[in-house]
């Protein structure tokens, strides 16, 4: 009970209804569709990046509360973050949803992406928080291809 | 070939079938179901996945390679001739079970999936050519949809698709208006794993056989639930997968008329298939080796022979009335709950339930369930195009076997209620 307490928190839920830079942006110059094979999970991602730095970054799709709440939470952190900084985030948010339950988690420089924390207690989970990271480093790279969780 | 085949009848009737139905001793035959999950006691909802295995068949399977492992069809030793006799008595009770005319047309596959790709691409790349016709329905498993749109590529055939109306009932008028001169072969779902829908599927071959189409059932889900006859069904070709129908995984069974098969070349190439080889020619194998190339799932075969014989003790007018009464009851409980939808309300049902929750995605549905001990199938169940079909990105489906409780139904609804809870 108290695991799925801190899978879905009141923040993620409310991400869940209530998303966050949902919709397409006008002056994207970066996209990319992520899929999840496994549960139809499905996000396209825009994003407006100017001397390498994300000036804008939005959304839209359908998925579970996890990724879905993942995508609007990511948006939030990125918009006004360079490209290395974003590429950094990654990295450290990657770290820690696999990080081993029950081991100190390393928050630094997470801020609020903390909430994810509680997806690390359920392996099944983690792709699904990662989607629209995983989506979002292909659309950097520009590969207009689709990313697959699989 | 020498084929040796063991004594079919077991003696008298097994425990089970004695006192009617009772599923608690049904219950007890099924190790996997006395465990605790996370705490709780497993409550197994996803038997059209995989279903769970007796005591039997692990016992069957167990005691092949503890006393009888060995090669087939070829030492001419006492183990050998021990696991042939086992092996092709497996096929024996297979073709009784299914009321085939003869083992000739029961050949071992790994399960449905290669069935239908061992007819698409043998009978199909022989007889399927550019401006053909291949049928399907719109709630076709991705296994018998893929297959025919690949051989459609390569040989410039066209797939169409019978529609479905909103209970998820193929329409059969649409169907009939399908058929036509260059349709050469319809492929269908006998039970819909997503909808649950039970098709009226001698109708569906009689009418295709007006028009001399011959016709493969896919036949995965209806084993679980329903006596088949494939003399009665006159269906052409016939798949299933042995652990749908609670034997052990990686093998399956095609049937296929005789007549046909004598016809198809090979499926794949190497031993077992042949009669003899030099590198001038090779002599293929008598029905139904030469489409079995390869060491085959020897104890695979057995232990769906095992499960056979215990889905026979049981009894499928057993296992009918206890899924109608299950499903009666899951559909009446599942139906209190306002935000819940029901995909698949089709007349003729099979004990397999989809929804929808407002505005709880399947996946948190299921991560909820399984803290519980409730485990179910979430996602699109490899038929994407009914997803598309219902306008739902996933559903949740609670598939449910004769070895399922009232009692687990409500302990799902329970469950349901926690998730909405959660989830708001
Ligand atoms: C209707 C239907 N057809 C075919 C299959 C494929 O069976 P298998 O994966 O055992 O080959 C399934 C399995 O889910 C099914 O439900």
């Amino acid at each position: 009970m108290d695991d799925l307490r801190e899978l879905y928190q009141q923040v993620i839920l409310d991400h869940n209804k209530n998303p966050k830079n949902f919709g397409k942006i006008a002056a994207a110059n970066r996209t990319a569709e992520g899929y999840n094979p496994l549960c139809g999970d499905r996000i396209d991602l825009y994003l407006q990046v100017e001397d390498d730095v994300i000036k804008d970054i939005s959304f839209e799709g359908a998925g579970c509360a996890i990724s879905k709440s993942s995508a609007s939470v990511m948006t939030t952190v990125l918009k006004g973050k360079s490209i290395a900084e974003a590429e950094q985030l990654f990295k450290k948010f990657q770290k820690l949803i696999t990080s081993e339950p029950g081991t100190e988690p390393d928050l630094k420089d997470l801020g609020k992406l903390a909430i994810f924390c509680g997806v690390r207690e359920f392996p099944l989970r983690v792709k699904c928080a990662g989607l629209a990271w995983h989506t979002m480093v292909a659309a950097l790279k520009n590969e207009n291809t689709i990313v697959s969780t699989e | 070939m020498k084929t040796v085949v063991e004594s079919l009848r077991v003696a008298g009737p097994p425990a089970y079938a004695v006192n009617g139905f009772d599923v608690e001793r049904i219950r007890a035959d099924f190790p996997i179901l006395r465990q605790k999950v996370r705490g709780k006691p497993l409550v197994f909802l996803d038997s059209a996945a995989t279903s769970q295995k007796p005591q039997v068949v692990i016992e069957a399977i167990s005691n092949y390679y503890e006393t009888q492992n060995a090669n087939i069809h070829r030492g001419v030793y006492y183990l050998s001739e021990l696991a042939t006799n086992a092996y092709e008595g497996a096929r024996q009770k297979i073709k009784e079970f299914i009321n085939a005319n003869s083992i000739k047309e029961i050949v071992f596959v790994r399960g449905a999936t290669e069935g239908i790709n061992l007819v698409a691409s043998s009978y199909g790349r022989k007889n399927i050519k550019a401006g053909d016709e291949i049928v399907i329905s719109a709630m076709e498993h991705h296994s018998n949809i893929v297959p025919w749109q690949m051989l459609c590529e390569e040989t410039g055939a066209k797939l169409r698709v019978i529609p479905i109306n909103d209970d998820g009932e193929l329409i059969l008028e649409e169907y009939q208006k399908l058929l036509n001169k260059k349709t050469k072969l319809v492929a269908i779902v006998h039970i819909s794993n997503s909808l649950g829908t039970i098709n009226p599927i001698k109708r569906i071959v009689d009418i295709a056989h007006d028009s001399k189409v011959p016709v493969l059932v896919d036949g995965a889900q209806a084993m679980p639930h329903t006596k088949v006859d494939v003399k009665k069904l006159d269906c052409d070709f016939f798949v299933f997968s042995s652990h749908k129908i609670f034997g052990p995984t990686g093998v399956g069974v095609l049937y296929a008329k005789e007549a046909l098969l004598e016809k198809m070349p090979p499926y794949q190439g190497g031993g077992d298939m042949i009669k003899s080889v030099t590198f001038e020619k090779t002599l293929y194998n008598d029905l139904p080796y030469r489409f079995e190339a390869g060491t085959p799932n020897i104890a695979g075969a057995i232990g769906l022979g095992k499960a056979l014989d215990y889905v026979a003790g049981i009894g499928y007018e057993n296992i009918a009335a206890h899924e109608k009464e299950l499903l009666r009851h899951a559909t009446e409980a599942l139906s209190t709950i306002k935000s819940l939808r029901i995909i698949g309300t089709a007349k003729e049902k099979a004990a397999v339930i989809s929804f929808v929750i407002d505005g709880i995605h399947p996946h948190d549905v299921g991560t909820i369930l399984d803290r519980d001990g409730i485990a179910i199938r979430t996602g699109h169940h490899c038929t994407q195009p009914v997803m598309a079909r219902f306008k739902v990105p996933a559903t949740s489906r609670a598939s449910l076997a004769f070895y399922n409780t009232k009692t687990e139904v409500d302990l799902l609804v329970k469950g349901l209620h926690h998730v909405i809870k959660l989830m708001s």
